[in-house]
């Protein structure tokens, strides 16, 4: 380890080729066991079902624009709902952060040179796009009315639909999440770089951790669930039917308990991008470093015991609802400290605003309202009152698409240098971040207010005193469109216009940036050997006021 | 259709809980004015190239902060939640001379039995500062009786009861619907809630085409279906006498004691070996699929009017 002067050029061996070089033909992409390739090949699906779900809630945002519809029949409407939530729920949010820059950033990030188990990472690729894309054919050939909660008994004896090959689907990527989750946990316990201490571990590798126990605890409990509803749409065994004394509300706690935590699965990895993003942008070590690793844990933990707010007016117990209640309340209070958290680290910091630095407060500002207003939902009679209300739809779309999303493009433009080796364009950037910010607000805001007023959501036609929102949130997601479009645009743009980015744009100081960018197939030229706390730019921020004469520690020194 | 018919709030509960909604939406607003506020005064300081001088804050410092808020915040969340609980819990205590009204849900349709026989679709009557108690089930998938004046909620399950009560303290006409997805038509599985005085309601029910009350009804069910062949005092069949039954702790032949309550009194007409009284043999016939929800509802409003003692050989 040597101290390295500003700006952290890393002693590359230049003239050495990126993974990128590693071959051009299709199987060279197809058959890769590098996690960096399995990575992209994930980008790209996951892109690819995004803009499926989009287009799928699009049309429903259009025929919600008239009380009585515009184009679609009644079952139209429930099938293409049903795609939204399907797609947008286990094929882009799940896999999102995790299985794109997890992939490629967490093991450049401990100093690994790939995952611990590489072939299992390209099965685990292979499971998600087969089930994923065979799921989407079914949703689009036939159709699922069902919602992506597939509730018995309308999923096991009343739909007409092909609710069997869904839940087929479904349960073939659950797979995926588990393999991913073992491969990271795997990973991040056994191929530490030697010094990587499990508290010099950044948050994003924190985050990553504790969402692959929370996938492979949880997804078993999905995949149960689906396995059980195929059984009795099939093969008649009661179950969930109770004309034969089976229970509806069995099923409920049982999706429910993959499904909440499944929620902290997209929010978690979120959490862990925009610490290390606020950390660069603000020039500053995360504040509450050793905190904001135990609300990780927390949240993890007691994730698992809050389904049951889920369920207020299901049918259970007024008691169960009083302790569900309770923990909801309680693990509210860890995110909260989070949030305090990253507004701190900005306190004597050098801020810039770049893009990754606005998608990240974009994430703060969502994030805080999608909270806040789970502490409504937290409480029994206002819960009584919204649920299945739009008040519930603007409450998780907030948190977990508009926190997950933003966090997920911060992480894409923060990451695009070391990914692409190219840098994109900071304006357009900038101007999608702050319109993707406005669409977000615009859209959902409305549906806060009019789920308060009494507007059931999944509603095909509704009455006419809602329209004036409908129309604002419609509205609201033409901006959002088009603020997803941009980055299509530039980022394609600077894929192959792009200029070639230094290795370490940022100044940065996390692992992953002290090898070049893009990174060659090991990783790492020489395995590196870590004697630093992570985040470490505060003697960047003396530099400055010094005039420029100080020196600062990457993380990660080349020995 | 007025906003009126969704926002009114109609009961004194629905005014307690918009009392909780504007006490968060105000420590919400708080928060959200000291986060951006933190933020823009830090973004003004410290943006990239400003002259603010930089230090490191105090390690002790950082903990007393931290720790500061960790615990003003478990604190303000403890006070909303005893806050929200304590309502939640003063609405769980169930009336008990409540008007009871049956509510059968179906794809898509709300069909509403009222205790003196007057039955009405889509539309439920109601007297106003009056307890009511909604006993409700459904004979496909999962409903959920939606009342926004009243700002209450509650799922329906086929094969069992659940239930609604509140005491409305406004008349007028407001919105009843669906809020669990229920299929094709979920969205216009609507109606309307009549709130009415407690003498128009008794105007109105007086006013309906119906034969006898439900008890009524279910007595002469009660004899066509066969039951008071075996369930009456004197009968040949060894069958528990029905007297009573209602709110009683049975003892099973299996050692549990239960309460008959409606619940357990629907299981036993139609999963009759589910729950055998001590000392009788498991002989009865099933009824599922010969009674019908409505006619359920009817049986159980007779065998509640039964009361303690047989009168003569007749019930």
């Amino acid at each position: 380890m040597t101290d390295v002067t500003l700006p952290f050029v890393p002693p590359l061996e230049s003239g050495r080729a990126s993974y990128l070089d590693e071959g051009h033909t299709l199987m060279s992409w197809l058959g890769t066991t590098d996690h960096k390739r399995i990575a992209i090949l994930y980008a790209l699906s996951i892109t690819v079902f995004f803009f499926i779900g989009g287009i799928a809630i699009a049309l429903v945002r259009l025929e919600l624009v008239s009380p009585t519809g515009l184009l679609l029949t009644s079952d139209e409407y429930n099938r293409l709902f049903t795609i939204h939530g399907i797609i947008m729920v286990w094929f882009f949010l799940v896999p999102s952060i995790p299985a794109t820059m997890g992939n490629f950033i967490l093991p450049l990030m401990i100093g690994a040179p790939d995952v611990a188990f590489p072939r299992l990472n390209l099965l685990s690729w292979y499971l998600y796009v087969i089930g994923a894309a065979f799921t989407v054919y079914v949703l689009l050939s036939g159709g699922v009315d069902t919602g992506w909660t597939f509730y018995p008994p309308f999923s096991s004896e009343y739909s007409h639909s092909n609710v069997v090959a869904a839940a087929a689907g479904v349960f073939v990527v659950g797979f995926s999440s588990i393999a991913t989750g073992v491969n990271f946990m795997a990973t991040i316990h056994m191929l530490r770089a030697p010094g990587m201490t499990w508290f010099r571990l950044p948050l994003f590798a924190w985050s990553m951790y504790v969402v692959s126990m929370v996938m492979v605890l949880a997804t078993p409990v999905l995949a149960i669930s689906l396995l059980l509803i195929t059984a009795e749409r099939w093969l008649h065994l009661p179950i969930f039917d109770p004309a034969a004394g089976g229970d509806p509300l069995l099923f409920q706690h049982l999706f429910w308990f993959y499904s909440h935590p499944a929620v902290y699965i997209m929010i978690l990895p979120a959490m862990g991008v925009v610490s290390e993003v606020f950390a660069c942008f603000a020039r500053r070590r995360v504040f509450g470093y050793a905190f904001m690793v135990f609300s990780l844990l927390t949240i993890g933990v007691i994730g698992f015991m809050v389904w049951g707010h889920h369920m207020f007016v299901a049918g259970q117990s007024p008691l169960a609802n009083l302790i569900f209640s309770f923990l909801s309340f309680i693990v509210a209070v860890p995110s909260a400290i989070k949030v305090f958290n990253w507004t701190a680290t900005l306190y004597r910091g050098h801020i810039g605003f770049e893009a990754p630095m606005i998608y990240a407060l974009g994430f703060l500002g969502l994030f805080t309202i999608g909270g806040l207003t789970g502490l409504f939902l937290a409480s029994v009679p206002i819960d009584v009152a919204t649920t299945d209300s739009y008040f519930v739809v603007a409450h998780f779309h907030t948190i977990m698409v508009g926190g997950t999303v933003s966090a997920f493009m911060a992480g894409i433009h923060y990451w695009w240098p070391k990914v692409t080796g190219r840098l994109y364009n900071e304006f357009w950037a900038q101007f999608a971040a702050i319109t993707m910010f406005l669409g977000f607000n615009v859209t959902f805001l409305p549906q806060f207010v009019m789920g308060w007023l009494g507007m059931p959501r999944r509603y095909h036609y509704y009455p006419d005193v809602f329209q004036i929102w409908h129309i604002l949130s419609s509205g609201g997601a033409v901006i959002l469109a088009v603020a997803y479009l941009m980055p299509l645009v530039y980022l394609g743009w600077s894929l192959f216009y792009g200029e070639q980015a230094p290795d370490n744009p940022w100044q940065a100081t996390g692992l992953e940036w002290q090898t070049a960018s893009p990174p060659p197939k090991q990783n790492f030229f020489r395995p590196p050997r870590i004697c630093a706390e992570p985040y470490d730019y505060h003697d960047f921020g003396r530099a400055e006021e010094a005039g420029g004469e100080g020196r600062a520690q990457p993380q990660g020194g080349q020995t | 259709m007025t906003l009126g018919q969704f926002t009114t709030q109609a009961s004194d509960y629905a005014v307690r809980v918009d009392h909780l909604f504007y006490l968060l939406s105000a420590i919400s607003g708080l928060v959200i004015l000291l986060v951006t506020g933190l933020i823009v005064v830090f973004f003004a300081l410290y943006y990239r190239g400003s002259p603010m001088p930089r230090g490191e804050v105090p390690e002790r410092e950082s903990h007393e902060i931290e720790i500061g808020w960790t615990v003003a915040t478990l604190f303000t969340f403890l006070f909303i939640f005893w806050w929200a609980a304590s309502d939640q819990l003063t609405a769980l205590t169930q009336p008990k001379d409540a008007l009871e009204i049956h509510v059968i849900a179906k794809q898509w349709m709300w069909r509403i039995q009222h205790p003196s026989g007057a039955r009405e679709i889509d539309e439920l009557h109601l007297p106003a500062d009056t307890n009511v108690r909604l006993a409700m089930t459904s004979q496909d998938v999962i409903h959920d009786l939606y009342l926004p004046a009243l700002r209450l909620k509650q799922d329906i399950l086929p094969n069992r009861y659940t239930y609604l009560w509140f005491n409305a303290n406004k008349t007028g006409v407001f919105h009843l619907t669906c809020a669990e997805f229920c299929g094709t038509d979920h969205s216009v599985m609507a109606g309307r809630l009549v709130i009415v005085t407690p003498a128009d309601y008794a105007r109105w029910t007086a006013a309906q085409p119906q034969g006898d009350d439900l008890a009524h009804q279910g007595e002469v069910l009660f004899r066509s279906l066969g039951c008071s062949g075996c369930h009456t005092p004197g009968s040949t069949v060894h069958a528990p006498d029905l007297h009573g039954v209602y709110d009683r702790s049975v003892h099973l032949s299996d050692g549990r004691t239960v309460i008959a309550d409606e619940a357990y009194l629907r299981d036993s007409i139609l999963l009759p070996n589910k729950d055998i009284v001590a000392g009788f043999a498991p002989v009865m016939p099933s009824f599922a699929g010969t009674a019908s929800e409505g006619q359920l509802v009817e049986l159980l409003a007779y065998l509640k009017s039964l009361t303690t003692q047989p009168q003569g050989a007749s019930p």
